[in-house]
């Protein structure tokens, strides 16, 4: 009896398993053909945004050059140079900042804890950019909205709400158990003491996670940048930079480099994710508990 | 013993001793006269800058913000230099933004002036008693101890003070004026109270129909946007990780690789290849499949399918990431039990599946579900909200916040792209609530904690 009802749902549960192999065939296919299409854009020797075949007839190197090289219309180097620069200062930042909030709420009890976190619920609710024109006339009584302090002005937008993304981090410190803490505490140890040389060397993951994501922010944001650079070219960031390179007066020229400066920038953050997302996954299942 | 509730304003101006009660006029010298010299300085000089800034800006701003400034720019005539002069007249803008930062500034003050108060009256009643009060390097111990909070927090909260709860508040302002290019009024503007709200949501007038028609694709590009991904995000997890299935990482790879290329980039890239003629138009004509190529964009039905879809390819295998642990968290003698019973694969997945993942992963949901009506990116990278119909500001497939974002930084209809602001807000945090309170995670939270 048993022996049979092994044996008899094999065959079918062959060709259940073959569809769903390919079934998932299909859908990566679907998946990755678009990063395919950009990747072969970015070797094609045709110029333009439109063409008559999938596959390019020609492969060549000249856009990734073209990129580096043409500084007279779209200064790719510098606005990368730019990013660099914000994307570091940023990071350092808004990771002092994520874990800070963090680590006060998961392990400190004070009056302020329970308000800060419904006041965090309710901004999250506003649209992120309805303060943005205000932010931008803050930023120019400050006289931060001309020439290389712009870089600066950048700085303060990205990294000045980092404390509000909190959730994620809180959770994951909740999970470090506490008596550690309350060990180090009875030898004699301040919270400072816990904080630096206990709770974060315990959270490399999430520590590791804060630092990545804060990095990648100032690469993948056009809108605010867009706001604040306004017509000040040489302070663009390369996400605006791509953006131009799509619109009407530059796409003809420039849409083969648009997909250089694509898979450029892809690289290190996809390289960057791919490395972290097991923290991602862990800093979410963390998140959900607590 | 002090306890904290005797400490209070009142109790300190009647029953503080001359010096607590001093500091009611001259912060500061109830710390000063109590032991606690330095911080009683300190908190003196606050005062003193506090009035340096009143005198000199603040209280002109304060004074300002009821009219929001009178003066139009204007040129007068100059007898002695036979000229025309350009006056600068009062800009309504800066009055309202400094004004609020006024507002500030002043609630900041009443809460200095409050716990210097109770902090003098505390610091009395412990010397009365003859308990020792902390000296200033033992404050500024404590600050790296037990009040390691106040180090922590107070930079990142200056942050968002200053960069978000402030210019929300600045924002949440210009919906009640009339700052908007419409009847130029882009310097000198006015409050006027109610007038914009009421446009918007009068279904008659042309912003107010155009209000709810942007709403209601909103509410359904949402909830597609939000429960497709949820829900095809899970099955496929669920196929990845079934014991059957082999090359398990692989799959998962070519999923993830999609997240991890940049979003604009890759919605950048969807939005040129779906062109008229771009790569899928081409293939899909030199397949011999269609004769004229797809309007994707052009037509507003098209593009909202076309946009819910693509979603559906940045959506899902971030679900897929996230769901994939708390997948295997399920207790498997629920799955046994249920097999034993007799059910099948969709049963299943409908009775056990699903309620559990519900149950654990509603807050994931709110959040998702909130992303997607501010979703800016998808929306603004692929179809910039078009088609548009002559004469309307929104397009067809813009959402309250791309529009919001249209009215305010394209048309500099301020007034209303705040009022379009709020109006968001006020619908997120009714969905938010009702769902929140209904869910099982939030009955049980405290459980975790």
């Amino acid at each position: 009896m048993s022996t049979m009802k092994k044996n008899a749902p094999s065959a079918r549960k062959r060709t259940v398993n073959l569809l769903v192999h390919l079934l998932l065939a299909v859908l990566a296919f679907l998946w990755v053909m678009p990063i395919v299409w950009i990747v072969l854009t970015s070797f094609r020797k045709e110029p333009g945004s439109y063409v008559t075949t999938f596959f390019p007839k020609g492969y060549t190197l000249n856009n990734y050059i073209k990129l580096f090289t043409n500084r007279t219309v779209l200064n790719f180097p510098k606005m990368f140079m730019n990013t660099l620069i914000i994307a570091v200062i940023c990071c350092i930042i808004s990771t002092f900042f994520v874990l800070s909030v963090s680590y006060s709420l998961s392990r400190m009890r004070f009056k302020f804890r329970k308000p800060y976190m419904n006041m965090a619920m309710i901004l999250g609710l506003f649209p992120g950019f309805m303060s943005m024109i205000a932010q931008y006339y803050i930023l120019k009584a400050m006289g931060l909205t001309t020439g290389s302090l712009i870089r600066i002005a950048l700085i303060v937008v990205y990294s000045a709400g980092t404390g509000l993304g909190f959730q994620i981090a809180k959770g994951y410190f909740d999970t470090v158990p506490r008596s550690i803490d309350e060990a180090a505490i009875m030898d004699g140890a301040t919270q400072w003491q816990v904080f630096t040389k206990i709770t974060i060397p315990l959270s490399k993951p999430i520590v590791i996670y804060t630092v990545l994501t804060s990095f990648i922010a100032p690469w993948v944001d056009f809108i605010f940048a867009k706001v604040i650079c306004g017509a000040s070219a040489d302070q663009y960031t390369v996400a605006i930079g791509l953006w131009n390179m799509l619109q009407k007066e530059y796409i003809n020229q420039w849409y083969t480099c648009f997909a250089a400066g694509a898979v450029i920038i892809s690289i290190p953050i996809a390289a960057l994710f791919l490395y972290m997302q097991r923290y991602y996954v862990e800093g979410m299942s963390g998140a959900v508990k607590g | 013993m002090v306890s904290e509730k005797n400490i209070t304003v009142g109790r300190a101006l009647t029953g503080g001793d001359i010096w607590t009660k001093l500091s009611a006029v001259i912060m500061g010298a109830g710390l000063f006269g109590h032991g606690q010299r330095i911080k009683g300085i300190l908190v003196f000089l606050l005062e003193i800058s506090f009035m340096f800034f009143m005198a000199a800006a603040g209280l002109h701003n304060l004074v300002m913000l009821p009219s929001l400034g009178t003066v139009e720019a204007g040129e007068v005539y100059n007898e002695a230099k036979g000229i025309y002069e350009y006056t600068q007249g009062d800009n309504s803008l800066l009055i309202l933004l400094y004004g609020v930062v006024a507002v500030f500034v002043v609630l900041a003050f009443i809460l200095l002036w409050i716990l210097q108060m109770k902090h003098s009256y505390k610091i009395q009643k412990m010397q009365e008693e003859g308990r020792h009060v902390p000296s200033f390097i033992e404050d500024i111990r404590s600050l790296f101890d037990g009040n390691l909070h106040i180090t922590l927090m107070s930079l990142p909260c200056l942050g968002i003070l200053v960069f978000n709860i402030v210019p929300l508040v600045f924002m949440i302002c210009m919906a009640f004026t009339t700052y908007s290019k419409e009847g130029s009024h882009l310097i000198l503007f006015d409050w006027n109270g109610l007038t914009q709200f009421k446009r918007v949501l009068n279904m008659n007038g042309n912003i107010g129909r155009q209000f709810w028609g942007v709403l209601r694709w909103t509410v359904i590009w949402a909830i597609f946007a939000t429960f497709l991904n949820y829900i095809l995000g899970m099955i496929l997890a669920m196929v990845i990780n079934r014991k059957e299935t082999k090359g398990k990482g692989f799959w998962r790879f070519c999923f993830i690789l999609s997240i991890a290329v940049p979003q604009f980039v890759s919605l950048m890239v969807m939005n040129t290849m779906l062109q008229p003629h771009g790569a899928v138009n081409v293939v899909l004509q030199n397949l011999g499949l269609i004769s004229q190529p797809i309007p994707f964009w052009q037509d507003a039905t098209l593009a909202k399918i076309t946009i819910i879809i693509i979603n559906l390819w940045v959506g899902i295998p971030y679900t897929m990431l996230q769901v994939t642990g708390i997948l295997q968290n399920i207790p498997s003698e629920l799955y046994e039990a249920a097999r034993m019973d007799g059910a099948g694969p969709v049963t299943i997945f409908f009775k056990i599946t699903l309620p559990y993942m519900l149950f654990v992963t509603t807050p994931y949901l709110i959040t998702s579900f909130v992303g997607n009506i501010n979703n800016f990116n998808v929306i603004y990278l692929l179809s910039t909200g078009g088609p548009t119909y002559v004469g309307d500001t929104a397009g067809q497939t813009d959402l309250l916040v791309t529009w919001l974002y249209k009215l305010t930084i394209d048309q500099q209809y301020y007034n209303i792209g705040a009022v379009i602001g709020i109006m968001t807000f006020v619908i997120l945090t009714i969905i938010t609530l009702v769902t929140y309170r209904n869910s099982g995670s939030y009955k049980n939270e405290e459980a975790f904690m």
